[in-house]
């Protein structure tokens, strides 16, 4: 902890660097106040925002102060990975949060490591509905997708939407999104919002959900796929390649937009679209690969690069499409950050607390106190059921029981009614019958109640309490007795019975009035 | 021979009602016509009773003028006083008023029982046994429902009563109750059965007094299931089928309700009739850091800005009578565009489905009430949360292990935007489990009693900005 002499934590320093060949910046004006907020002190490297459009002016007035070097400080929050010369900056202690690719670049988080550096990587932060708020990569992945659009419409020689003028009939474009995670997603939205008729396809058939909601439609690849426990997609089966080639294949011939988006986290991306396929497109189409990174969906993607290729398609492999919205890339990640600290400042007073027990924090840090802690342990979570909307407390689930083996009912049931049976054939037969009716109407009565809605379970109460009273009847009885004292003692139940009939179905009677229907 | 017909014939219809009516009461819908059916069938047993108390004097053309007199005196007494209390109860006192009526329905057996006894005292085995068993449950059902009634109201502290080695107390209870039944069984004598009402009035008192506030509803429910029993247990020592077709109904009602109860709280069952759910929780209400507090004006401008809203209810709006404002405040809500929704937890009040009574008491409609399963995935989508006199329902300790309600479903409230606490004070709920949702960043307090506070928000909620429809397209 940082105390000054009398014994007062001094808040930590939050240092922004200037991005080398990124136009984006991890903190923006707005994102400054958050982390003031949170008790920190801020510096940001002079001219930082400036390709984003945030002026040194506008840190300093939300309290930042503007420095030449900011590698110096406590935290570093920054975009890309460090260079080697910015890591031997970093002070022994520090803790960085970045983008680092832990899996792909084991060498860069060993060097932190060494250095004596907390290394967190926002590429680590797992996909709990907990750690959504600081999951950058869905933020980046978000603006992907929009840009990548786009890209496609700027290349694109055409509407996208149809229209009919008087200078003849145009055709909608059609799009096909493959990979349907947030940036094929946010793909499809903005795609369909321009006009274009939207197709889409994912190896994880449960997302054809979401992307009817978005207004496109889902393309069935016809081969079994297994729901991934990630919430990531997984490597398909052989059998489900070439089935998907075949789709692939059929719509590359018909569709004039192509946005790939199948990255796989650390592995090279897939190969979905070959070079025959794009060579049986359309002149004139274009095909924007989301995951040139990894090396690209399509077979002739150049990764960074944008050409047209002999047969007229135009192939866009960029690899920095969120930073070709600087200003919206830097905000969101920015506030993705914010939270991030904030999860790791539960005092508010500028503290970093690095907590090992909290899973998020664990799964993000990849360096610490000098020792490699990548891979961390896995978080089985998933994201089936909504786009990483799966509810993961931060405590496991308590552990479900284990469901008994069926014959175990059947057999308990069967020894209880071989009792009943010995019992009853012992029992005077009057009681028989009398027991059977008992029986069935125990049986009547747990099958109607089942169906009760619980908005209504007062007005059962209080119509069974009524009904209950019908004991009044064997009090009935009893008064027709010549012995005054059972006399008097049938009066009474009489009479306490009937308050509880009468009573019952008034209240019952008095609730039911009220419900009613907008 | 017609009569003797012409009754069991009723007695099978009146049967048919009652079934009738709790499966009219599975929708809203159909709900009154169940209510109906409920009373006819009770007008059609008691009608073909009325014949029976003469049954054999009819034949003889000896009708006991006396008997019908005093039939109809208690009945008539009866239904006034029924009427009267049941007009007269404010919704929110119903659940005292059930189980009261409860304890009716336990007294009543209780005589039916000693009556058979007084009537037939040197009856068969069986009979001797369903005696036995019929007094004892409804000697059990009337002090436990009135210990229940009693702390509803307030008449009695809420806390769990605890004396040292309860378990042990009614084990022994029982163990002695057995020997009792073995003594009267043998012996016909009035003695053993006495000895046996008093204990089982402490057994039903005790039973009761040992289970915290919180654990009412279970409580009332399970109540109810006894006195079903008790009905049916009646209806064995008398022979008569309509008792025993009714009390196996209401008893498999009751029983069926406590379930769902407990699988809402995620309790078993054995432990909420034992008691002991306050136990080890009191101590820890230790405050968990810094709360916000805000004032009606503060809300008032956060709910202004809302587009969607939930209100999440307890029993703290029921005491305060609050439904009425909290109506009203959604109302002005609506007619500012604003999606107002409820939000209710399956054990929110002391009642089964307490909240949704109330709430259709001040006319919400109840399509806008949603139980807890099928609201819990929006809060996250929700600007403005009403936490209005609920706690233990909307604690996200009930998420972490070690606390005593671990495991309880809740309403995730704190995954809202923002969460308005309506608070008297920050004291613990009933469960005696101090609430982490009051620290949360996203969460203020809005101290006071919830009427008056609602009514404070209202006169604080700015008048709806009517945008004529042309301008807002």
């Amino acid at each position: 902890m940082f105390k000054d002499r009398y014994g007062y934590r001094l808040p930590m320093q939050i240092g922004v660097p200037r991005e080398i060949g990124d136009a984006r910046v991890a903190a923006t004006p707005k994102s400054v106040e958050g982390l003031r907020s949170l008790g920190y002190d801020v510096v940001v490297e002079s001219g930082a925002g400036l390709q984003a459009s945030f002026e040194d002016s506008a840190y300093e007035a939300a309290g930042a102060v503007v420095v030449a070097d900011a590698w110096g400080a406590d935290i570093l929050l920054a975009v890309n990975e460090p260079s080697t010369s910015q890591i031997a900056r970093l002070r022994p202690g520090a803790t960085l949060i970045t983008f680092l690719a832990p899996r792909q670049k084991p060498e860069l988080t060993r060097e932190l490591a060494e250095r004596g550096v907390t290394a967190m990587s926002m590429d680590m932060v797992p996909r709990t509905s907990r750690a959504q708020s600081l999951d950058a990569l869905s933020s980046l992945a978000n603006i992907s997708g929009y840009r990548a659009v786009v890209e496609a419409a700027h290349a694109f020689g055409r509407f996208f939407t149809g229209q009919v003028t008087a200078a003849g009939k145009v055709p909608p474009a059609k799009v096909l999104v493959a990979g349907t995670g947030v940036a094929g997603l946010a793909a499809i939205g903005a795609a369909n919002s321009l006009g274009a008729i939207v197709r889409a396809t994912d190896v994880r058939p449960e997302t054809a959900e979401q992307v009817e909601s978005m207004g496109a439609k889902f393309l069935h690849v016809a081969a079994d796929q297994g729901v991934s426990s990630d919430g990531y997609a997984k490597e398909a089966s052989a059998d489900y390649a070439a089935r998907a080639a075949e789709l692939y294949a059929e719509q590359a011939k018909d569709v004039d937009i192509i946005i790939t988006t199948a990255a796989i986290p650390g592995k090279p991306s897939p190969k979905l679209i070959t070079a025959d396929m794009v060579n049986s497109m359309k002149s004139g189409s274009v095909i924007v690969d989301l995951a040139a990174q990894g090396g690209g969906n399509c077979e002739l993607t150049r990764p960074g690069e944008s050409y047209v290729t002999d047969g007229g398609v135009t192939i866009i492999g960029y690899t920095d499409m969120a930073s070709r919205l600087p200003g919206q890339a830097s905000q969101l990640y920015g506030t993705n950050l914010v939270n991030a600290l904030q999860l790791m400042t539960p005092e508010k007073d500028g503290q970093l607390v690095v907590d090992f027990e909290d899973e998020v924090v664990r799964t993000m840090t990849v360096a610490h106190r000098g020792e490699v802690t990548f891979p961390p342990p896995p978080i089985q979570v998933s994201a089936a059921p909504a786009p990483a909307k799966v509810d993961v407390a931060p405590h496991p689930e308590p552990v479900q029981k284990a469901p008994r083996p069926w014959w175990h009912q059947v057999a308990a049931v069967a020894a209880t009614s071989v009792v009943l049976i010995a019992l009853l054939t012992v029992a005077p037969s009057s009681f028989v019958a009398l027991f059977g009716v008992f029986a069935l109407a125990c049986i009547v009565g747990y099958y109607v109640v089942w169906n009760v809605t619980h908005a209504l379970h007062t007005p059962l109460m209080s119509v069974t309490n009524a009904i209950s009273g019908i004991i009044i009847v064997g009090a009935m009885t009893q008064l027709a007795h010549d012995d005054w004292l059972v006399k008097a003692l049938a009066f009474v139940a009489v009479l306490i019975a009937s308050i509880n009939v009468f009573g019952g179905f008034t209240v019952t009677y008095r609730m039911l009035n009220m419900f009613r229907k907008a | 021979m017609y009569l003797s017909n012409f009754i069991n014939a009723t007695f099978i219809f009146a049967g048919i009602m009652f079934v009738l009516a709790l499966a009219g009461l599975s929708k809203h819908e159909t709900a009154k016509k169940g209510n109906v059916f409920g009373i006819l069938g009770m007008v059609f047993a008691v009608v073909a009773t009325n014949f029976a108390i003469a049954y054999s004097d009819v034949v003889e053309h000896n009708i006991q003028i006396s008997s019908a007199i005093l039939l109809y005196v208690a009945i008539a007494i009866g239904a006034s006083i029924g009427i009267w209390r049941a007009r007269k109860v404010e919704m929110t006192g119903m659940p005292e008023l059930i189980a009261l009526l409860h304890s009716f329905v336990g007294a009543a057996a209780v005589i039916v029982g000693f009556n058979v006894h007084l009537m037939n005292p040197g009856s068969d085995l069986l009979h001797s046994i369903e005696v036995y068993l019929g007094i004892l449950i409804g000697a059990v059902t009337f002090t436990g429902s009135l210990v229940a009634w009693a702390k509803l109201n307030g008449k009695m502290a809420s806390k769990p009563l605890t004396l040292p080695g309860r378990h042990w107390l009614n084990l022994a209870n029982v163990v002695v109750m057995a020997g009792l039944g073995w003594w009267y069984v043998e012996s016909h004598s009035m003695v053993p059965l006495a000895i046996m009402t008093v204990l089982a009035l402490w057994l039903g008192f005790h039973l009761v007094a040992a289970i915290g506030g919180a654990d009412m509803p279970v409580v009332v429910s399970m109540l109810n299931s006894y006195s079903g029993w008790a009905a049916a247990a009646s209806g064995f020592m008398l022979d008569m089928t309509i008792l025993i077709i009714t009390g196996a109904l209401v008893g498999a009602s009751g029983a069926i309700l406590s379930y769902i109860m407990c699988r809402a709280m995620n309790r078993s069952f054995i432990s909420v009739i034992l008691g002991g759910f306050g136990d080890n929780a009191v101590a820890d209400s230790g405050e968990m850091g810094e709360y916000r507090e805000a004032g009606a004006a503060e809300v008032a401008t956060m709910l202004a800005d809302a587009d969607r809203v939930i209100i999440a209810p307890g029993y703290g709006m029921a005491v305060a009578q609050a439904q009425y404002p909290v109506a009203e405040l959604t109302e002005r809500l609506q007619e500012r565009g604003v999606d107002v929704r409820f939000a209710i937890h399956p054990v929110a009040g002391r009642l089964p489905g307490h909240m949704n009574v109330l709430l259709a008491e001040a006319k919400v409609p109840y399509d806008i009430v949603f139980e807890m399963d099928e609201i819990n995935a929006d809060f996250k989508d929700t600007d403005v949360v009403l936490v209005i006199g609920a706690n233990d329902t909307v604690n996200p300790a009930a998420n972490e292990p070690g606390s005593p309600i671990s495991g309880m479903p809740v309403l995730k409230v704190w995954e809202a935007r923002n969460v308005v606490v309506f608070k008297r004070s920050m004291n613990a709920g009933y469960a005696g489990v101090q609430n982490p949702l009051f620290f949360l960043d996203n969460s203020v307090m809005y101290f006071g009693d919830a009427k008056a506070s609602t009514q404070a928000l209202l006169a604080e909620l700015p008048a709806p900005n009517r945008v004529p429809e042309v301008a807002r397209a």
